[in-house]
């Protein structure tokens, strides 16, 4: 099966939206976002990186957490809260890393689009402030730095 | 790379003329009337621009006295884009695990639908309840 493309976009200063399609309907794909045994399987980061934690307390002001571990033994956490949640088309949370190397808390909406039995998925990651982001930029964060990628990419698919 | 010099590339890549002139710089040096050409801009608008990419290390100066070609710059946008690519290749890898999830599931739920309806069939063995 050939792969979707994934597009990155920056519609303002402080969000960045990644979009995917998947070839499900959108229930599934809701529930391949939000159910724990399933997250543990693909949200997994770079290789060699497994998630022995994975809580999801999936209502509204519901908390989740996510914990990886490296071959190393080296762990990176980061949680969140539920603000929104309407299966299976919208989920809106917090999400806040450990180490912090985001600059902060951001706000992460998910939406599910459901068109012939396939499912568009974009997830739109918003900055708590500008001096997050550019907080996020001085440590280096990947996330930090998505803004910009997208732009580098478009130079460098130009 | 230091990562105020990241920054410093990625700021000076924010900008659609920027990344223009990079493009035209990619296919060989120009002088800074030759730059400014194709984009209905002043030369010094241009010069602006050029200022920014040059103190974010993406160009540099020829040393042929006037005409003082731009060239580019290859490596800062090298080692940019490997931080893009690892992105990249970070989301992408989790978004193909999570098709064979999905594939995974869809095949489970064809099974179960397959087998209600199997169950809903008359069975040939048994007697069928006529009308």
């Amino acid at each position: 099966m050939k792969t979707a493309a994934l597009k990155v976009t920056t519609p303002s200063e402080r969000e960045l939206v990644m979009t995917r399609e998947f070839d499900a309907p959108r229930g599934m794909v809701f529930d391949a976002l939000t159910k724990p045994e399933l997250v543990q399987r693909w949200l997994l980061g770079p290789p060699g990186w497994t998630m022995p934690v994975c809580d999801i307390d999936l209502r509204v002001g519901g908390k989740y957490r996510y914990v990886w571990r490296n071959a190393d033994g080296r762990e990176m956490g980061m949680g969140g809260t539920f603000k929104e949640m309407v299966r299976p088309s919208r989920l809106v949370a917090t999400e806040s890393y450990d180490d912090h190397w985001t600059g902060g808390e951001t706000l992460v909406t998910t939406e599910l689009a459901e068109t012939r039995g396939k499912t568009t998925v974009s997830t739109t990651v918003r900055y708590a402030t500008g001096e997050a982001r550019d907080a996020a930029l001085k440590m280096g964060a990947t996330k930090g730095l998505e803004a910009s990628y997208v732009r580098l990419d478009e130079l460098l698919t130009a | 790379m230091a990562v105020d010099q990241l920054s410093n590339t990625f700021a000076a890549l924010a900008d659609p003329t920027r990344r223009a002139i990079l493009a035209r710089l990619a296919t060989g040096e120009a002088s800074v009337a030759e730059l400014a050409e194709p984009f209905d801009m002043s030369q010094p608008a241009i010069s602006k621009h050029l200022k920014v990419l040059e103190r974010a290390g993406l160009i540099s100066r020829g040393r042929e006295a006037q005409r003082r070609p731009r060239r580019l710059e290859p490596r800062p946008l090298a080692e940019a884009t490997d931080w893009i690519e690892r992105y990249r290749k970070i989301w992408e890898a989790n978004f193909k695990r999570l098709d064979a999830v999905l594939q995974e599931l869809k095949h489970k739920q064809k099974k179960t639908i397959d087998a209600l309806l199997d169950e809903a069939k008359p069975k040939p063995n048994k007697k069928r309840r006529t009308r």
